[in-house]
């Protein structure tokens, strides 16, 4: 944590910004050579932008986009991106506008994730402030935890292999952050559009309405009342004005509203696009119905795609019945764990539900790109302060690496746990 | 007319079911213009430039309309009229073939290739009377039985992911298409005598008797082809019945006696030969139900070319004497038996120069004086067979077993050449060309991948194609179908088309028993509309009568099959599932445990208490070496402080478990590479 925070300082910001800008701009002239968007890794059936294409090329000669199992994404994004595939300007690579397109959304991304983490930043300065704790701390030691997140995002190798890969996700990626950038930031209308864009376009982030509503119902970041509570009877003056709002369920029946007005919208334009195509049903079943039955049997990482790959190995089998058990228990669980952990860790820090929502989220998809693990990375990067020595923060991204790295990684997890079992101590001594 | 019509509109009306009653109560109506059974058998021999010799066996039977004479008949197989009635088929083709037709030497461009080159393995197509939904359930019973008559699994084409409705590329363009066919399907004498079964006399008199097993077996090519045209309960109202066409190519080397013998000099003259030689059988007399029986042999165009006979200008008026000479005594050849007539080709429009074909009556011979024609070639002829506008083959690009593509491409002949100077004085002249490819749904094609190019630059797509009709392939319902029409430019020397695809992934139970062989892509079938080949002969009385010419004067548009494909597919370890159970349960083992200790854990208090111990001052080292030793030692470590000793005798435990899982997790490593 000290040598980043070294780093950081060293540079500006906005150089690393335009270093990475450049990279990927490099990068995108060679995507031949690179060949990343072959990678089950990179793109998957849901994100690949080649069958997005196919889709577009589909619906131009007037068939159902979702015609044979090429396509499974949303009809919006073939609206707004189709064109993109057939465009292109000459003796330039094939697809060099829609990676401009995804370097675009990157740094919006990176610019959301930054004005996130200040938001976060003042809020926990704030509830510093409350408690009498900011003369402890000295401010300039308080790491700016929105420029870290940022360049963490734009910078980690995860989020440009996802950018050169021609795939969905830096689109996906920036709808999940512009929900957790509306909730942080209270703008409910913004929160409610990013939640139902993100959760039409990959039907998964439609577990963040958990963190979404404890952040709009306490607020960005508040410690908790009884920690208020114990401190004021120790000094025996109780500041009603200083004490943290209780939860309240006016912005979240607020959220509601906007969340059913923009899902409503996105239904609508939905169904005009696809009007002559089958309507809404074709799109529920080709979409939703295929994230969640995972009719593709493309290999992907992670430990899911082993359990997908024998459930359907083992289709004739009796032992069906006990992948069946394991997986639903799995799909089952995930939810659980989810709120366990958000009641769990709302006692002692509210924004500890961002990461364990996402690495839950991570956990529990079936499909599972580079993208995604770029996301869960860039987010990790807006609590560099809590970080410093939470074993219990820690353990999830070793954790998440077990998923990541899949089965053929194991003895990497295993040297990370180890390292993680042995560094403990140092951890408690620093 | 009046009264044979009238039946039928009744007919119609009064539907399907009530037909036996039909045919009962209107059998004696027209008793008068009842037409008869027929059945009649060809043989057509034809040498190939390559020293091989095509024997194209061509057998028909017709049926009068099921309600002259009810469900009996006298020659017709009634298994094929049972079929036809049951499930209305207005059209059907079933052919089994093994090898391929070599299009470059055997030729493309005349009625025998275009109509009796079949893909390797088993292809079916059918069109059915019945409406538009009842279709798939007929194929389906269709093909059940035709798998039960045929002992083949053409039961295969059952399931929606194997057959194909197409739209118009293919021949027999109608709605009511379904198209099937089985590439890896080997076919044999199991599927050979039920198809002679078929047949009055079998195998057991007149030209079936060539049909010796070994033999043909031995040959480059074999396709057995049975085509059915039934006219049954059209509404067209013209009702000709049913009629069965059974044809057997076979291309085979003559292997005359004295080839060994052959001087060098001679190793270019064409092999003699005679059908006892080529099928070790002779011809001893007709079979008594067939009402004409008789062998051809045809001369191809380029053939008559190089042999130059004397009466070439004025061949037309030559032929019509039956008895001039110069047509079957040439120089360059000798046949064994007197043909009985000789017919000049009438007219070609592709070519300068005409077939010749000799006619033998079968009947006049007998088992005392058996029928065995030979041809005695004298001096070394070279020809060639007359191609296909553009010669088209397919291959696949790419490696892994990610994806590929599949590149079709077409290459001008020479015949295009000529064709192209004839014409090219019209300006902009165009040749149109008709692909027709079904791929299985395991090859996943990308329909906007299609890249054209003409002569090795690559061209704008809507450029080339005029029309295209794809229908994508959905997951283990239905394969992928591509219908191309393409316009290509007269002078074209090389056109290519490539579509790219991904590799699907089967599951366990879906694999075939060799799935490590790879799988197969059917033959795509390439089509000129514009050319016809065509062979009309002298148009004679006698000559109506004779099927064969008949089909042979018959339009029907060149068509050629390209190579069936290979494709390997991504094929689990089929003892896998064992090791995957193992290694994901010991994943969701740690992947709970851990959870759970996280989630119980509290990670405040455990902070406190270490750094209470830290001011105690007891290392963690040495802490770990008093354990070890204690362990060592077999006895218990007293328990100095309880809590601390709880929490790492839990890290040992962690330890020993992920020792445990690294250990399996080596395990497997090492077992898969």
């Amino acid at each position: 944590m000290e040598k980043v925070k070294k780093k950081i300082g060293s540079f500006s910001f906005w150089n690393w910004v335009i270093a990475s800008i450049i990279f990927r701009l490099i990068l995108i002239y060679f995507p031949k050579n690179l060949n990343l968007s072959s990678r089950p890794e990179v793109s998957t059936p849901l994100t690949s932008f080649r069958r997005l294409a196919e889709g577009y090329w589909l619906k131009q000669s007037s068939m159902s986009p979702y015609a044979g199992s090429m396509y499974h994404g949303s009809p919006l994004l073939l609206s707004l991106l189709g064109p993109l595939t057939i465009n292109r300007i000459e003796g330039q690579p094939n697809h060099l506008l829609y990676s401009l397109v995804s370097v675009i959304a990157d740094v919006v991304s990176a610019m959301l994730i930054r004005a996130t983490g200040q938001n976060l930043r003042l809020a926990y300065l704030r509830s510093l402030e409350s408690l009498d704790l900011v003369k402890q701390i000295e401010v300039s030691e308080f790491l700016f935890s929105g420029d870290i997140a940022a360049l963490i995002y734009l910078c980690n190798p995860f989020t440009i292999v996802a950018c050169m890969g021609l795939s969905t996700s830096p689109i996906e990626n920036m709808a999940v952050i512009l929900c957790l950038y509306g909730a942080c930031s209270r703008l409910i209308p913004l929160a409610a559009f990013g939640w139902v864009i993100a959760t039409h376009l990959s039907l998964y982030p439609a577990i963040l309405i958990i963190p979404v509503i404890f952040l709009l119902g306490c607020g960005p970041d508040s410690p908790p009342r009884k920690l208020f509570l114990q401190r004021h009877q120790q000094k025996e003056v109780l500041n009603q004005l200083k004490l943290p709002p209780r939860f309240s369920w006016g912005p979240i029946i607020h959220f509601a509203f906007w969340a059913f007005l923009w899902s409503v919208y996105v239904l609508v334009l939905c169904g005009i696009s696809l009007k002559q195509f089958g309507g809404l049903w074709e799109m529920f079943k080709s979409t939703y119905g295929f994230i969640l039955t995972v009719e593709d049997l493309s290999p992907n990482i992670g430990v899911l795609w082993y359990f997908f790959a024998e459930e359907l190995l083992f289709d004739s089998f009796p032992c069906q019945y006990f992948i069946y058990d394991i997986a639903i228990s799995h799909s089952a669980s995930t939810p659980a764990l989810l709120l366990g952990f958000c009641i769990r860790c709302h006692m002692f820090h509210a924004q500890v539900l961002s990461i364990s929502k996402f690495s839950l989220y991570l956990f529990g998809c079936s499909t599972f790109t580079v993208g995604d693990s770029a996301l869960y990375l860039g987010l990790l990067g807006w609590f560099v302060n809590e970080l410093a020595g939470k074993y219990a923060i820690l353990s999830l991204p070793v954790l998440w690496i077990c998923r990541v790295e899949g089965v053929s990684a194991m003895l990497n997890h295993d040297r990370k746990l180890r390292n993680l079992i042995t560094g403990k101590p140092q951890d408690a001594k620093s | 007319m009046v009264l044979l019509q009238r039946p039928h509109i009744l007919l119609l009306l009064i539907g399907t079911h009530q037909f036996l009653q039909c045919w009962i109560a209107f059998g004696s109506v027209n008793e008068e213009g009842q037409k008869q059974e027929e059945f009649s058998e060809e043989l057509l021999l034809k040498p190939l430039p390559d020293h091989k010799l095509l024997a194209h066996f061509h057998f028909q039977s017709s049926a009068p309309p099921s309600i002259s004479n009810g469900c009996h008949h006298h020659l017709f197989p009634k298994a094929i009229s049972q079929l036809v009635q049951k499930f209305r088929v207005k059209e059907m083709e079933l052919s089994f073939t093994q090898g391929r037709w070599n299009y470059e030497s055997w030729g493309g461009f005349d009625p025998i290739s275009s109509s009796n080159a079949k893909p390797p393995g088993v292809e079916l197509w059918a069109v059915f009377d019945v409406p538009q939904h009842h279709i798939d359930a007929s194929w389906k019973n269709l093909t059940h039985t035709l798998s039960g008559l045929f002992c083949a699994s053409i039961n295969f084409l059952e399931s929606t992911a194997t057959y194909s409705t197409p739209e118009w590329s293919f021949p027999p363009a109608s709605g009511n298409v379904r198209y099937g066919t089985l590439p890896c399907e080997a076919v044999c004498t199991e599927n050979l005598t039920p198809w002679l079964k078929l047949l009055p006399c079998r195998d057991k008199a007149g030209i079936a008797l060539l049909l010796d097993r070994p033999s043909l077996y031995r040959g480059f090519y074999h396709s057995q082809r049975l085509h059915l045209t039934s006219t049954e309960s059209s509404s067209e109202g013209i009702d000709s019945g049913i009629i069965l066409e059974q044809t057997l190519t076979v291309v085979l080397q003559p292997n005359s006696g004295r080839a060994i013998e052959v001087h060098a000099s001679e190793k270019h003259i064409q092999p003699s030969w005679s059908l006892s030689s080529i099928f070790g059988k002779q011809v001893s007399g007709r079979c008594v139900l067939a009402k004409s029986s008789s062998v051809y042999l045809l001369l191809d165009r380029g053939l008559v070319a190089e042999l130059k006979f004397p009466s070439k200008e004025n061949g037309k008026s030559a032929a019509n004497g039956l008895t001039s000479e110069n047509f079957w005594s040439n120089p360059s050849f000798e046949l064994s038996v007197n043909p009985d007539r000789i017919f000049l080709e009438e007219s070609s429009s592709h070519s300068k120069s005409l077939s010749i074909l000799y006619m033998f009556q079968v009947e006049k011979y007998s088992e005392s004086e058996p029928f065995d024609i030979g041809l005695m070639w004298k001096v070394p002829v070279a020809w060639l067979c007359q191609q296909t506008p553009l010669h088209a083959s397919r291959f696949l690009m790419g490696s892994g077993n990610e994806r590929g593509a599949i590149a079709i491409s077409l290459k001008s002949t020479q015949f295009t050449e000529g064709f192209m100077s004839a014409n090219s004085k019209d300006g902009s002249c165009e040749l149109r060309v008709d692909v027709f490819q079904v791929v299985p749904w395991y090859v996943k094609v990308y329909f906007h991948s299609l890249r054209v190019f003409v002569d090795q630059q690559p061209r704008a797509v809507s450029d080339i194609i005029e029309k295209i009709h794809a229908s994508p392939s959905k997951d283990k319902m239905s394969p992928g179908v591509m219908e191309v029409v393409l316009k290509l430019p007269c002078r074209v020397n090389t056109a290519a088309l490539t579509i790219e695809f991904d590799k699907g992934f089967l599951r366990i139970d879906e694999y075939p028993p060799d799935a490590n062989q790879g799988f197969d892509i059917p033959s795509a079938i390439i089509s000129f509309p514009n050319f016809h080949a065509s062979m009309v002969f002298l148009k004679d009385d006698s000559l109506n009568k004779s099927p064969l010419l008949s089909k042979f004067q018959e339009k029907c548009p060149v068509m050629s099959y390209t190579e069936v494909l290979l494709v390997p597919l991504t094929t689990p370890d089929f003892s896998m599932p064992y090791n995957v159970i193992t290694i994901t349960c010991t994943v969701f083992a740690l992947y709970f445990g851990s959870l759970l200790n996280v989630l119980q854990r509290r990670v405040a208090e455990e902070e406190r208490f270490l750094k209470a111990k830290a001011a105690k001052k007891t290392g963690q080292l040495p802490l770990l070496l008093s354990k070890l030793s204690a362990k060592l030692r077999g006895r218990r470590r007293e328990p100095l402080h309880s809590p601390p000793s709880s929490s790492s005798f839990i890290n040992s435990k962690l330890v020993l478990k992920v020792i445990l899982v690294a250990g399996l997790a080596v395990g497997w490593q090492y077992f898969f590479s």
